[in-house]
């Protein structure tokens, strides 16, 4: 089962929950932090990385000899990082999404590709607990193709790799649906923590899943963002449930916006000194606080409950 | 030669604006005819990347060599570069003040952009 944990905008505890929802599970889970512009989650759990690889985005390079200076790669370009004036093209990498587009159309085989470095992966674990988290080079614009190599990685290799590079740089597919068990040694959840916000990176994140947390405060502010998460979920066709954080800040909004909406408000975690305390340690609330194990485990329980049923709702049909 | 001006306006008597990239209207100038032209550049607008590198494109394509504006980033002034462009930066007020301190001479090109880039 493949969860995501997002939130319309950053510092809403996110990485709390999913960072301690991994610590509470009973069983082997595996981690992503898919927070690329800012990976997080390793501070609170310890891991121990093991391995690490360079992620890059194939761009183009042009053979001046055989150019022509015709043009052709520059009108394709969507994202001007090719331009062809009445000269030989001039490279803008950093606009790049590596579509493969100019390619396609130089009429003189004049452009290869080359990969160009924008991130790195790296994984580790710690105990049962399987980790990777991604990181975005700084100054570097596109996170989804780090995003996806985060995502690519521990899956079993038939499924991953070959051609993935190449996939234009958006992609929203539907949700994955009854595709089976995962197999037996492969951890019986994966966690996804998804970067903030609303824009392509997160669905990048949380596509494939089979439910998305939403993480909000609250507060006008917090429904304000939720209410946009929801949409990016709904449009992608996902079911998903709410966590409050900080339960006992701000109003009522929050509450009833999920009654009207039909939304599971499944867990809250109080506003607790002492949860902010052991945040600001970076410790994870269930090692500083074990009172608060049984909350996270129950989450879990909760959507491992769901999935069961979803499947067996799935092969009923 | 032909002198592009950036402007929100719709004549020499309008002022310089200083966004390049993002900016409404591109106004041409003919120093041999005093005639002027303007393309519309509002397509740029809304650009979510490299509106600056579009906008310079277009510069070239107007026959441009020169270009006035205020601010100039660094994938635009190297898209500029390459079309052979001079390229001024930092002119505020009206456009045909501007024309005439570019045709006496003293506006001096830019060496680079005079921005940071925002990709
Ligand atoms: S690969 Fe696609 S995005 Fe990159 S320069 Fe070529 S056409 Fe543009
Ligand atoms: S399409 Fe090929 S030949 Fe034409 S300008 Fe681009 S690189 Fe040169």
């Amino acid at each position: 089962m493949q969860v995501a944990i997002a939130s319309g905008k950053g510092g809403t505890g996110k990485t709390t929950l999913a960072v301690n929802l991994a610590l509470a599970a009973p069983g082997p889970v595996r981690l992503l932090d898919c927070d690329v512009e800012e990976p997080n989650a390793h501070l609170f759990l310890g891991v121990r990385i093991e391995g690490r690889e360079l992620v890059g985005i194939p761009v183009p390079e042009v053979n001046e000899e055989r150019c022509t200076a015709c043009g052709a790669c520059g009108e394709i370009c969507q994202y001007s990082a090719i331009v062809a004036l009445k000269t030989k093209p001039i490279l803008f990498p950093q606009l790049c999404h590596g579509c493969g587009g100019c390619q396609r159309v130089c009429p003189t085989g004049a452009i290869r590709e080359v990969l160009r470095p924008i991130g790195e992966l790296e994984w580790g674990r710690r105990g049962e607990l399987l980790f990777a988290h991604g990181r975005l080079n700084v100054g570097e614009a596109m996170a989804p193709p780090v995003i996806r190599a985060v995502k690519r990685w521990g899956r079993p290799p038939a499924s991953a790799g070959a051609g993935l590079a190449k996939t234009p740089f958006i992609q929203v597919q539907p949700a994955a649906t009854g595709d089976g068990d995962p197999p037996a040694e492969s951890p019986a959840m994966t966690l996804i923590d998804a970067p903030p916000g609303t824009s392509c990176p997160v669905i990048e994140a949380v596509r494939g899943s089979d439910f998305v947390l939403l993480v909000t405060e609250p507060t006008p502010f917090g429904l304000h963002d939720l209410r946009l998460a929801v949409e990016l979920v709904r449009r992608l066709d996902l079911p998903c449930g709410v966590v409050i954080n900080r339960d006992g800040i701000g109003d009522d909004g929050v509450e009833q916006y999920c009654l009207a909406e039909e939304i599971p408000i499944l867990q809250r975690i109080p506003d607790d000194r002492r949860v902010a305390h052991a945040y600001s340690r970076g410790e994870a609330i269930v090692e500083a606080l074990p009172e608060y194990r049984e909350q996270f485990a129950a989450l879990y329980a909760a959507l491992k409950e769901y999935d069961r049923h979803a499947h067996t709702a799935h092969t009923r049909d | 030669m032909k002198v592009a001006v950036t402007t929100a306006g719709n004549d020499a008597n309008a002022d310089v604006d200083p966004r390049f990239g993002r900016v409404k209207n591109l106004l041409i100038f003919d120093t041999e005819t005093g005639e002027h032209e303007i393309l519309d550049n509002s397509a740029n607008l809304g650009a979510t990347q490299g509106a600056g590198i579009q906008t310079a494109k277009r510069v070239a394509e107007s026959g441009a060599e020169a270009l006035i504006t205020g601010h100039c980033g660094p994938n635009a002034f190297r898209t500029l570069e390459a079309a052979g462009i001079q390229v001024i930066t930092g002119v505020e007020g009206r456009i045909s003040d501007a024309l005439t301190r570019f045709q006496e001479g003293s506006l001096k090109p830019a060496n680079g952009a005079d921005v940071q880039g925002h990709w």
